[in-house]
């Protein structure tokens, strides 16, 4: 194999891929990068047998062949070299070395054989639509800081995205949550999404994916089946297990009928959070509200640390109530407000309390309270 | 002081007809024994020894089952006796303790050797117990006096003489030396004392890691080691033997929830919460199996540690059978810390807990056996 590519493409492909190899692994081949070339392109290949990622790239190719190569070597290499350099690989297969060169600099890095790249088996998809960029990003980026990393309860260390119905009729749905908070976001139901099965994403898809939802306005074809998912754009697609377990039944979590309503500037808010935090312990983190007449008084009272206490105006008309929270999640959430107002809606100071944009139902934010 | 014997003492004052019998402290067929009184002693019986091996060795044993209520409570009565002499006392367990005397002598108008000879003495008339009592200038040496003229002995180790008197004794009798590290220092030519002193400081450093420093100044009778009641706890754990190995879930689920029981309950009575849950098991073949799990919210609930506990069993179940189980919590905090924040995809959880400190409050009340739940019968 022998191959000419422009270094910007070969860092983008490289870099995909290197982020989905595992740092520790125990088999050598899956810290490589299977690299293929034929007629005018060259794919990359990684995987750590859950995810798989598939690259490709245009490339002046001499000679086809394939070979695999230390992924993060090859990236670091790429990652070093000049813009604009046009980077040549070339692999000799008797030596078992890859050549790499560019400009003046000229590498060899000792390969595997392509045949020992573990291929994921193909799979029958029940369910193949198309999903704007954006709204994939919406989906994922406000849910998946409630993943649970919990290994007892695996089936909670991913998104669990499927097809539910709301009030305005069937949507696709993302949920997460770590039995502390819960997120629930949901976006119009694509055309031909309707027949697909739930699936739990893993976290670690969950961050691959994001790399491939640039801010452009791209459509991403999305395959789902029982056991996997898979994101496609023209150049990468994105393979990968989905977590084999049950999540738990949500939506008994959510609380229907908090009534009292606290209103205020989710900016404002959470820099004052923050603000009385900067005392709290390290252990509990508890921040206490105590809501009394359109005004909200954020108080942190850490017997070996010190106390803090700041005043808001909000707007709230109901019965006086103290309840407390950790300022980490407090934080995450207000932090996903981006156009109105955050509404608090909370029951009592042992309940689960209810936050949202505005009257926006499509995303919902769930947090228990912490005693304090 | 180190009580002789505290626990068969105790029963022999209690029963006047085991006063010439062998009498071993212990639990069950399969258990181990705790203590055992000095006529058995005499056959070969020590603590720790498998039930079995000490009836062998002494069949006419007479085997009482431990009553810790009591022994609690001589202890106690002990405890007081030392709290006249010093406030500096240091329990390492119910029948042993460091009494710190610096500076009491004026106080007492009596050297320190006096007032503990008083103790025993005290201790013999008002509560029919005897002790022994090692005197020295630190931690380390009164332990090993304690032990060299027992029972019902006195021993004195002076600054002067701690040099010789260390030389050619073995270094097993540093406290933490086990089996292991004897096999270590014995591969490095370390017997005695002795050829402990001839290595410098930095060679039993890089030898031996943290401990090299330890045993340098132990090596010449150093410590400095304060005699100190508050120690902080590290962890809290209990552990039981079965009377037969089983490999049967509901027998070990039974186990896990009287475990998980003991642990909260010391946890409660102590104030303290814990946020990593260990399970320990021990296969037939007296293989050691450990798995832990890390909470993000301290807990003491016993309802709590058991469900952790009770996950971590699934994944070892098929490993039976088993012949001992155990529960801890360690990473202890205040309990003022802990159980924080409820679980939003187990809402029960905390009427659990509510209930929990409910029964809590009735045993309190009508003793440990009014209300106990189903699981603890099996």
């Amino acid at each position: 194999m022998k191959i000419s590519i422009e270094r910007g493409a070969l860092l983008k492909a490289v870099s995909q891929a290197q982020s989905v190899v595992e740092r520790r692994n125990t088999i050598p081949i899956l810290a490589n990068v299977l690299i293929e070339a034929e007629g005018d392109t060259v794919h990359f290949r990684a995987t750590d047998l859950d995810i798989e990622v598939q690259d490709r790239a245009p490339a002046v190719v001499e000679r086809a062949g394939a070979t695999t190569v230390a992924a993060t070597t090859l990236h670091e290499i790429v990652r070093k070299l000049p813009d604009g350099a046009l980077v040549t690989l070339s692999a000799d297969s008797a030596a078992g070395r890859l050549a790499v060169e560019a400009g003046r600099s000229s590498f060899s890095l000792a390969t595997l054989p392509r045949e020992d790249f573990p291929v994921m088996a193909t799979s029958e998809y029940q369910s193949n639509f198309s999903a704007p960029a954006p709204m994939l990003r919406r989906l994922f980026d406000k849910s998946k800081f409630a993943i649970s990393t919990e290994e007892t309860r695996y089936y909670l260390n991913g998104v669990y995205m499927h097809v539910a119905d709301a009030d305005g009729g069937k949507v696709l749905r993302c949920v997460a949550t770590d039995g502390h908070r819960l997120a629930r976001i949901d976006a119009d139901l694509p055309d031909g999404a309707s027949d697909m099965p739930g699936v739990i994403v893993p976290r670690k898809t969950v961050g691959e994916l994001r790399k491939l939802l640039d801010d452009d306005d791209m459509k991403i074809a999305v395959s789902v089946s029982e056991t996997k998912i898979r994101f496609a754009t023209p150049d990468i697609t994105l393979t990968s297990k989905v977590i084999d377990g049950t999540f738990p039944d949500y939506s008994r979590v959510i609380p229907q009928n908090n009534t009292r309503r606290l209103e205020v500037d989710a900016g404002e808010f959470a820099q004052a959070v923050d603000r009385v935090a900067t005392v709290s312990s390290e252990r509990s983190r508890a921040v206490k509200l105590q809501l009394d007449e359109d005004r909200l008084i954020l108080s942190v009272n850490a017997p070996d640390s010190g106390a803090a206490e700041e005043e808001l105006a909000v707007a709230y008309g109901d019965e006086r109530l103290e309840i407390g929270f950790n300022a980490k999640y407090l934080l995450e959430i207000a932090s996903q407000v981006d156009r109105e107002n955050a509404v608090f809606l909370f029951n009592s100071a042992g309940d689960p309390t209810l936050m949202r944009e505005g009257n926006d139902q499509s995303a919902v934010y769930v947090v228990m309270p912490m005693r304090v | 002081m180190d009580c002789d014997a505290f626990y068969a003492s105790v029963e022999k004052r209690d029963n006047p007809d085991l006063a010439d019998k062998p009498v071993i402290i212990g639990g069950g067929r399969r258990g181990v024994v705790s203590t055992a009184c000095y006529i058995a002693r005499i056959r070969g019986v020590r603590s720790a020894m498998p039930m079995f091996k000490a009836l062998k060795l002494c069949p006419d044993a007479v085997i009482v089952k431990p009553r810790m209520d009591v022994y609690s409570e001589v202890s106690r009565q002990i405890r007081q006796m030392m709290q006249d002499l010093t406030p500096a006392i240091q329990p390492l367990s119910l029948d042993e303790a460091f009494l710190d005397l610096s500076g009491t002598q004026r106080l007492h108008g009596a050297a320190p050797a006096r007032m503990m000879a008083h103790l025993v003495r005290r201790m013999k008339t008002e509560l029919g117990v005897t002790g022994s009592i090692g005197l020295s200038h630190n931690k380390f040496l009164a332990k090993i006096a304690s032990d060299l003229d027992k029972p019902h002995g006195f021993a004195v180790i002076g600054k002067e003489e701690t040099e010789a008197f260390l030389e050619h004794k073995p270094v097993n009798l540093i406290w933490g030396v086990g089996a292991s590290a004897a096999t270590s220092l014995e591969a490095a030519g370390i017997r005695t004392f002795c050829d402990l002193r001839r290595w410098d400081k930095q060679a039993l450093a890089e030898r031996f890691g943290s401990m090299g420093d330890r045993l340098f100044d132990l090596a010449r009778g150093r410590d400095s080691r304060r005699v100190s009641q508050d120690e902080p706890i590290k962890s809290i754990s209990n552990e039981t033997t079965f009377n037969e190995d089983t490999s049967d879930p509901d027998i070990l689920d039974g186990h896990i929830w009287r475990m998980a029981e003991k642990v909260s309950a010391r946890c409660k009575a102590r104030g303290l919460a814990g946020r990593v849950v260990t399970l320990k098991l021990k296969q037939s073949d007296h293989r050691l199996i450990t798995r832990r799990v890390s909470l993000r919210d301290a807990t003491q609930i016993a309802d709590t540690i058991y469900r952790n506990a009770r996950n971590l069993m699934g994944g070892e179940q098929r490993k039976g059978p088993f012949r001992l189980l155990g529960v801890g919590l360690s990473d202890l905090c205040a309990d003022s810390m802990a159980d924080l924040t409820g679980d939003l995809l187990d809402p029960d959880a905390r009427r659990r807990a509510q209930a929990e400190r409910a029964a809590d409050e009735i045993r309190q009340k009508f003793g440990k056996d009014a209300i106990i739940k189903g699981r603890a019968l099996r």
